[in-house]
């Protein structure tokens, strides 16, 4: 884009932020339920944040060593030692979901219900898949000694920290999986079809929304939990 | 552009799908790297590539109006201030707790005057 170019849009965009917000009408041209998602979702962005500065707080505070997550999250698969191979599949796992959900918006805006639920339901079958993968780590960092006030590894503040972040993103997670189901069971039922407003798939996106968010804030515990 | 459905080509969710497999796979070989600044770097970089991604195709925040873009994206900055001060406080109280804490050592070659 040339510069006369970006400067009239940026023009534009001013324009267009000023008049949606002095016009004395609804500010937010988007259905309400979905302005009220991103309103949900920059809240609980906050409180992810809390709980990751927390994280950091705890191991920048502590005198004592942090456990070197890449030796703690490791496997042995086949004789062989693979650092961190379970986070790197659970988060293989989780951008697939994603593309099923986005393909699901998609499938949902031109009408096409079986298609749009199908997808969202093997959204749903993958992050239940993302739940399993994430007990099955709690297991073995628990039969390791893995504590919320003690582990063997070193600093006490990591249990803690670990338990309470992972713990509070899986819980998104199984949250995404029910709200997922109950939307695809909706859809293919065919309640989005009745009432004024009917043949509008707008809630395949709003659940969309959440489940991406749940992705996201996948992006950075994997980088300042697992890989730092 | 706002009213209207977020309806886009599938092609483009298929290219940032790629894009984030592709991303995640760097941002895991980084645990190779034994360069500090360099592997930082690079990790922050795959997540604030991946984490646009994400907000900008497959939120559709890229054809969202102006004034929802601000609304949502806006108040989060505040949290950059949160972090600030936590580190500089984080740093505070693990200097006091190795002064407290642990033993001073001891003078090495060192004459008293």
């Amino acid at each position: 884009m040339s510069q006369e170019g970006s400067a009239t849009a940026v023009q534009a965009n001013s324009n267009e932020f000023v008049d949606d917000w002095s016009a004395d009408r609804q500010t937010f041209h988007v259905p309400w339920g979905k302005a009220m998602m991103w309103i949900f979702l920059l809240s609980d962005t906050f409180i992810f944040t809390s709980f990751l500065v927390g994280y950091g707080h705890d191991r920048i505070s502590t005198a004592a060593v942090w456990p070197n997550a890449s030796e703690v999250f490791s496997l042995v698969i086949f004789g062989q030692n693979m650092p961190l191979i379970l986070i790197a599949i659970m988060t293989f796992v989780l951008i697939t979901s994603s593309g099923t959900m986005a393909m699901a918006v998609n499938y949902g805006y031109r009408g096409n219900r079986s298609r749009a639920a199908a997808l969202m339901l093997i959204t749903a079958a993958f992050g239940a898949i993302f739940v399993g993968m994430q007990a099955f780590e709690w297991t073995k960092l628990i039969q390791e000694g893995v504590r919320p006030w003690e582990n063997p590894f070193g600093a006490e503040q990591f249990g803690a920290t670990f338990f309470m972040v992972t713990g509070f993103h899986g819980l998104h997670v199984s949250a995404g999986v029910i709200y997922l189901v109950i939307v695809a069971k909706k859809v293919l039922r065919g309640d989005y079809e009745r009432g004024p407003r009917g043949g509008n798939y707008e809630i395949v996106e709003i659940t969309g929304l959440y489940w991406h968010f749940v992705d996201l804030v996948w992006v950075f515990i994997f980088a300042f939990f697992y890989l730092w | 552009m706002a009213t209207d459905s977020q309806q886009h080509p599938l092609k483009i969710y298929f290219l940032i799908w790629g894009l984030l497999f592709l991303f995640s796979a760097f941002s895991y070989a980084t645990d190779f790297i034994n360069d500090g600044y360099l592997r930082w770097g690079l990790i922050l970089l795959f997540m604030f590539l991946k984490a646009g991604f994400i907000i900008a195709i497959f939120m559709h925040m890229a054809w969202e109006r102006v004034a929802l873009i601000w609304a949502i994206l806006g108040p989060p900055v505040l949290l950059l201030f949160l972090i600030g001060f936590m580190v500089y406080e984080g740093e505070y109280t693990e200097m006091t707790r190795i002064d407290a804490f642990t033993a001073p050592p001891e003078p090495v070659g060192l004459e008293h005057h």
